[in-house]
């Protein structure tokens, strides 16, 4: 079970993914006593991926309730809750069941302060395990941030650290818009520095991971440290790459990928989902109907095959991006 | 049920009635834009539970939902504004009719996604509760809802929850130009379902407004009491179409008859009548009520199209970028 005291933020020892998650809702549970969570597994099983633990403990049923296997009303009570004084916290377990409540994320709750004439808000939190990379398969691997990115009306989160998960949970979970929390599955395990009290990373807010001068590489949650280690690589033959971790699709920090590609006038996009209808086509056409001037070579995606995610590693590795894929496509631009 | 009690229900169900008939004359004309789901013969299940509610309870709609917002207190006027598209409608013409929203009187909105809103009222009954206030939950939906999965976890969620709402059910024997009963297992499809959840669920004359009271107060006690959430069935027939200018020709002669005897206007004015009491007073002024809201609907502005890049965040803009 996770330390939920604030004993581990002052040793400051290091922290995991999974942790952050959690001690980012214990944060926001312990400040704000309409936080509540709800889903399946969540409460003394500390959820399936324990991005729950001790929350249950800390908090009580009262604050962190077990639900059926009812993905829509799980997402239509938080949203029910929302609109009456709440701050429901939902886990939707793999983020490829959010097609069974699909109808809340896309029709219900998105639209309801706007076909209101805005006398309704949903401050909500649907929080979901994302991403593939751990052979679980066509089902429970799909990286599905674009399906809420087509949506009008949604904040999507995608946090790559461990202290980017809880500021941005934080940022979340105080938001007045709905919000999708993408967690990466394949960084769950992954450890970080911690956060200091009252860490809050603004939704939005890109940050610059890497500085560089030759190429702008953007990616968002697993593929940050992907992008990363390619511009490591990079660097031993003499390209340095800048790398931006988005953070957010929605707000979309396309100030930041500007200001980075006037400095490189080059722009890769590294993304575990498809190609087709990826965010990457949406960040590189605001690039370019926007930076056009900036720009001296084409600009490139690095994505997901679009076939669904196959099971074995070999499989899996040849359909998401890997740090091999992308230094090769950076390569090919810097001697455009 | 004395008569000075009555009196203002039957004037609400006029008022609803006489407004469904002025957004259907409205639509034919053209003024009305899009579609309308009118609710004309449901009158009694809106004003009878309305009256057996508190005014901070909550209450979720469907697409025919223009009944729920007048008996919730939502005004002809702004009602007819939203449905002719002016800047003093409702929702700010944003909504139309098959989203009529008051938040302020606890109309939390007309929902188009059949079955959708169950889960919201479960929702917000589980809010109530978490808050320690004594509100409850209302979710009015048609027969056709109950063979969708969002009523089925809604029923089971708020079950083992043991959550102060009510799912009540409009059964107007027909989903869009299907009978329910041709495409459902059991009689009652909400009321026979209930049992299965572990709810109780009962059936009532849906055009007997004093029945529908009578009913909705019990499961409404119980739920409050914390014993758990209630299904009513409440029988009823739509006078219109499903919708638009559907003339309902695939209903028999004889069954529209048969209902169009059994109004609940008619019923309660009979029972008034019984009681010594005259309608013609209230007839008249709702008569006046209405007229007055069509003209100033009419006369209301059209929205400016600026409107339509507010409202999506909560700091009242659409902007997705930084
Ligand atoms: C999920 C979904 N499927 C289909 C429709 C199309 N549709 C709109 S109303 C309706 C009939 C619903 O009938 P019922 O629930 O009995 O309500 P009533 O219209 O009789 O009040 C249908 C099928 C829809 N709006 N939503």
């Amino acid at each position: 079970m996770a330390d939920m005291t604030g004993e581990r933020m002052t040793t400051g020892r290091p922290l995991t993914y999974r942790e952050a998650v959690a001690e980012g809702i214990a944060r926001e549970m312990r400040r704000d006593p309409t936080v509540v969570c709800l889903g399946e597994d969540i409460g003394a099983a500390g959820g399936v991926f324990k991005t729950t633990a001790g929350l249950h403990k800390e908090f009580g049923p009262e604050r962190v309730w077990d639900t059926p296997i009812s993905e829509q009303a799980i997402v239509g009570a938080a949203m029910g809750a929302a609109m009456t004084g709440m701050r429901p916290v939902a886990e939707i377990m793999f983020s490829d069941f959010l097609a069974c409540c699909w109808d809340y994320l896309a029709n219900e709750i998105p639209k309801v302060r706007y076909m209101t004439g805005g006398q309704v808000t949903v401050p909500l939190v649907v929080r979901t395990a994302n991403g593939g990379g751990l052979g679980f398969g066509a089902q429970h691997s799909q990286a599905t941030e674009n399906w809420a990115f087509t949506v009008p009306g949604l904040k999507i989160a995608a946090p790559a650290t461990p202290a980017d998960a809880i500021g941005m949970m934080a940022a979340a979970i105080r938001s007045d818009d709905p919000v999708v929390f993408f967690e990466h599955k394949g960084l769950l395990a992954t450890k970080g520095p911690p956060a200091p009290p009252g860490h809050l990373v603004e939704l939005g807010r890109a940050a610059v991971v890497r500085e560089g001068g030759d190429i702008t590489l953007v990616a968002l949650a697993s593929m940050v440290p992907v992008a990363l280690t390619a511009a490591e690589r990079l660097a031993t033959e003499g390209i340095s790459a800048e790398v931006i971790d988005l953070r957010c699709l929605v707000p979309l920090d396309t100030r930041a990928v500007l200001a980075s590609v006037a400095k490189t006038s080059r722009l890769v996009t590294v993304e575990e989902n498809p190609y087709q209808g990826g965010w990457g086509g949406t960040l590189v056409s605001v690039v370019v109907d926007e930076g056009f001037g900036l720009l001296d070579a084409p600009v490139c995606r690095v994505a997901g095959e679009c076939v669904p995610l196959p099971f074995a590693d070999a499989l899996e590795e040849r359909v998401i991006p890997t740090v091999d894929k992308v230094v090769a496509r950076v390569r090919d631009l810097a001697a455009y | 049920m004395d008569a000075a009690e009555l009196l203002p229900l039957y004037e609400q169900m006029a008022l609803i009635r006489r407004t469904e008939r002025a957004a259907h004359d409205l639509f034919m004309s053209g003024l009305v834009k899009g579609t309308t789901h009118l609710a004309a013969g449901h009158e009694a299940i809106a004003v009878g539970a309305s009256a057996a509610l508190r005014p901070d309870d909550y209450v979720f709609a469907t697409y025919r939902g223009h009944h729920h917002a007048l008996a919730r207190g939502a005004t002809p006027e702004e009602c007819l504004a939203e449905l002719m598209s002016r800047a003093t409608g409702l929702c700010r013409a944003k909504g139309g009719s098959m989203h009529l929203t008051k938040a302020s009187v606890g109309m939390l909105g007309s929902y188009a996604i059949v079955g959708a809103h169950l889960p919201m009222a479960v929702g917000a009954a589980w809010s109530a509760r978490l808050r320690g206030t004594e509100q409850i939950a209302v979710a009015f939906f048609g027969d056709g809802a109950t063979n969708i999965g969002a009523f089925h976890e809604a029923l089971n969620l708020a079950a083992v929850w043991k959550l102060p709402v009510l799912f009540v059910c409009e059964n107007n024997l027909y989903m869009e130009y299907t009978p329910i009963a041709e495409v459902t297992a059991v009689a009652r499809p909400a009321a026979d379902r209930a049992s299965a959840y572990g709810i109780p669920g009962e059936v009532v004359d849906g055009n007997d407004v004093v029945l529908v009271r009578e009913a909705v107060a019990g499961l409404a006690d119980r739920a409050r009491a914390g014993e758990g959430p209630g299904v009513l069935e409440a029988l009823t027939y739509r006078h219109f179409g499903h919708s638009r200018a559907d003339p309902a020709t695939y209903r028999p002669a004889e069954e529209v008859e048969r209902w169009l005897k059994h109004d609940p206007l008619d019923l309660a004015r009979a029972r008034l009548e019984a009681l010594g009491a005259d309608t013609t007073d209230v007839d008249a002024r709702v008569e006046k009520t209405v007229a007055a809201a069509v003209e100033a609907a009419r006369n209301a502005p059209a929205p400016d199209p600026g409107e339509a890049l507010t409202d999506v965040w909560a700091d009242g803009g659409a902007a997705w970028r930084t």
